[in-house]
């Protein structure tokens, strides 16, 4: 069974169809990308299935939960976690706290407990710098856990967001352009690092991207996205191939040539 | 510049081996009992006393700052606070009643730093959950109540202490009702409701004598009851020769030192937990909180309630302590001098809120008005002073000027929020018992990679 699916999701903002009519489904374990020229309405896609829009047309079913409507926070608490495009830690808060942060959901503390410095409340709290800790590893950033987020280099901070992501558990997580800004070095190592979250974590990926050559070597299925709607669908040599995706990101009559 | 950093060096080079080591110790007690040894031989109330009291004030900062051990600043804090102030306060009973005070804005400014300082909630309206608190008491413990139903009477004083749990479950109610359709709104949005809301309570406060006297108007309610002193008897019994007033000064001052000491336990605990720390991602980053799954209306719905419970609280002590209320008593400039008390100790700090609540509370009580006798006087002794300058007169303006001054030179406040890992030490030591519980363990063979 789909662990995602998203049926027929039209979004409108005034007069312009952002998303139109696209249906979409994540198969557990796997690693998807959603590409498409600036504009096709990826992101709003995104905030779409992470609950941050409604969608105006159609659904969208979560491990098995009709999720349309659903506000944000429950959705996350469900098992659904993202990245943003444009990096949004807690500049202020340290890079551990920032992981505790996305543990949030899983943290029970009675109220009562907290202030009475109850010892089931220090000892999920002990257990919760634990699991952080250990999640900083994962990313390859544990040795900066004081810092604070805002001070860490641009790769480490898009390292950090999903270190945040994946504190709750996620069944899923959906990256959007996590290798935006980097360099080649650092693109592989994100590569590697996306790879290692389905390969070790059972976590699935849903990304968005704009470095082809990562799509093409990470994604099993591709989905393409133009002016909203879904263009294309299928694995990286189906996609690589197809007239109209190339007729998207390089203009019409270029398909021709390149075939 | 060069004269300036060797002026640092110099004061760095005195302070230095003051501020740790064997000679901080001799110097914190030497400070402390310096201060205690002149307010106590010299209890009148002139311009030395109050320099003297600002100095031993003060002594508290320096001790909490410096590098001793823990237990050194809770000897000196309970020797100061606890022994030498109450004891100089049945000397000048004037010092007592500002220390008192600033306990109570202490509490006050703690409780509006959850709201505004951890969870970036502009409140404007604070004073209302306060004049809940306070009119709660005041009606019910004086004949007021039977304006409301003739069959009612005052309940006992001693039910005071219940009443101090009624007033936080009272706050905590209006929090929630205020915050239940106000939460959804933004930054100035909110700010503007909550400034409505606090103007609504006093409005309320001042019209509700009619058609039922409720609160007695701008009348305000009078002879509000004190609860029983439980141990006085005990107390004359050691030969201490006191009146009533003295004694209640006593009285109020220690209650108010407990709720100040406990608010700070609750606040700090608080931010340094869960529940603090999804206030301050959902200040940093709204968005972002949410999809962390943060419930965003509920985490702030709890913050504005608590900030409103502290000030619950405090009403009922004020209201007892001042045995008079009045709707004026609860206006829009008390919240903003509470406000003023977070921005100028420094927003999210707890103990830039109460070095605010302390500074400005003094500065309204004991030092403008003892900078306008000191003209005064030189005014009588010729001194070319025009008549009408009258320094409590300009106090807004004081304090208006401050804040400019703040914000440009020192935006973050007189004492910010110090991110300080000593507060970690109780979970890291739970981490070690978990280290040590693994090591019992043997690994399970579920949990491998």
């Amino acid at each position: 069974m789909a662990l995602l699916e998203a049926k027929n999701i039209t979004k409108i903002f005034g007069g312009l169809v952002a998303v139109n009519d696209v249906t979409f489904t994540v198969e557990p374990g796997s690693i998807v990308s959603v590409i498409g020229p600036n504009g096709a309405g990826k992101t709003t896609f995104f905030n779409v299935l992470t609950g941050i829009y409604k969608p105006d047309k159609g659904r969208v079913v979560f491990a098995g939960q009709d999720i349309t409507g659903w506000r944000s926070d429950q959705i996350a608490a469900l098992g659904m976690r993202r990245t943003f495009q444009n990096i949004r830690l807690f500049g202020n808060m340290t890079v551990l706290e920032n992981v505790l942060i996305g543990m949030h959901v899983h943290l029970h503390a009675s109220i009562w407990s907290i202030i009475f410095r109850g010892r089931t409340m220090l000892r999920e709290e002990a257990k919760a710098r634990n699991k952080a800790l250990e999640l900083l590893s994962f990313v390859g950033i544990a040795d900066k856990r004081d810092e604070l987020a805002k001070n860490l280099p641009y790769g480490d901070q898009r390292r950090l967001e999903i270190a945040r992501a994946m504190a709750g558990d996620p069944k899923i997580i959906l990256l959007d352009e996590p290798t935006a800004g980097m360099n080649p070095h650092e693109t592989a190592e994100a590569t590697q690092l996306i790879r290692r979250l389905r390969d070790e974590r059972d976590i699935t990926v849903i990304l968005i991207e704009h470095d082809m050559r990562l799509v093409m070597s990470i994604s099993e299925r591709i989905s393409v996205l133009d002016y909203g709607s879904k263009i294309a669908e299928g694995d990286v040599q189906a996609i690589r191939t197809n007239p109209r995706v190339i007729e998207a990101y390089l203009g019409r009559g270029a398909a021709g040539h390149a075939a | 510049m060069t004269t300036s950093t060797s002026s640092q060096s110099l004061w760095q080079r005195v302070t230095a081996p003051l501020s740790s080591g064997p000679a901080a110790y001799g110097f914190l007690a030497l400070y402390v009992l310096a201060c205690s040894i002149l307010l106590v031989t010299n209890p009148r109330t002139e311009l030395s006393t109050d320099v003297v009291f600002v100095l031993f004030l003060l002594s508290m900062l320096v001790a909490y700052r410096s590098r001793v051990a823990a237990w050194f600043k809770v000897i000196l804090g309970v020797f100061a606070l606890g022994v030498v102030l109450p004891y100089f306060g049945t000397l000048n009973p004037f010092y007592i009643d500002v220390a008192t005070q600033a306990g109570i804005f202490t509490t006050l400014a703690l409780g509006l730093n959850v709201v505004v300082g951890f969870a970036g909630l502009l409140d404007l309206g604070y004073v209302a959950f306060f004049a809940v608190g306070a009119y709660a008491w005041g009606i019910f413990s004086t004949p007021q109540i039977s304006q409301i139903n003739p069959a009612w009477g005052p309940v006992d004083p001693v039910m005071f202490y219940p009443f101090l749990i009624i007033g936080l479950i009272l706050g905590l109610i209006t929090g929630v009702l205020l915050g239940l359709p106000v939460l959804r709104l933004r930054g100035d949005y909110l700010a503007i409701v909550t400034l409505g809301f606090g103007e609504v309570i006093r409005v309320v406060a001042n019209n509700l004598d009619r058609p039922i006297n409720i609160t007695n108007g701008s009348q305000g309610i009078r002879a509000i009851e004190r609860p029983p002193l439980i141990i006085v008897d005990q107390i004359r019994n050691l030969g201490v020769v006191a009146d009533d007033n003295r004694l209640y000064q006593l009285f109020f001052y220690y209650l108010v030192l407990i709720i100040v000491l406990l608010t700070v336990i609750v606040v700090a605990r608080l931010k340094h937990s869960r529940i603090g720390r999804a206030w301050e991602a959902i200040r940093e980053d709204e968005v972002a909180a949410v999809a962390q799954g943060i419930p965003r209306v509920r985490m702030k719905l709890m913050a504005f309630a608590i900030g409103a419970s502290f000030a619950g609280v405090m009403g009922v002590v004020f209201a007892s302590k001042q045995l008079f209320i009045n709707p004026p008593t609860f206006d829009l400039l008390r919240s903003i001098n509470i406000l003023v008390m977070v921005i100028l100790g420094g927003m999210g700090s707890i103990p830039g809120a109460m070095l605010g609540a302390i500074i400005v509370t003094m500065l309204d009580l004991q030092i403008l008005p003892r900078i306008a006798a000191v003209l005064r006087e030189a005014q009588a002794a010729g001194a070319p002073i025009p008549r009408q300058f009258d320094p409590t007169q300009y106090q807004r303006l004081l304090f208006g000027l401050l804040l400019v001054v703040m914000m440009i030179f020192r935006p973050e406040g007189l004492w910010p929020d110090e991110r300080r890992r000593e507060e970690q030490h109780e979970i890291e030591i739970a981490e070690e018992e978990l280290e040590v519980d693994k090591d019992a363990k043997p690994t399970s063979p579920n949990s491998g990679r």
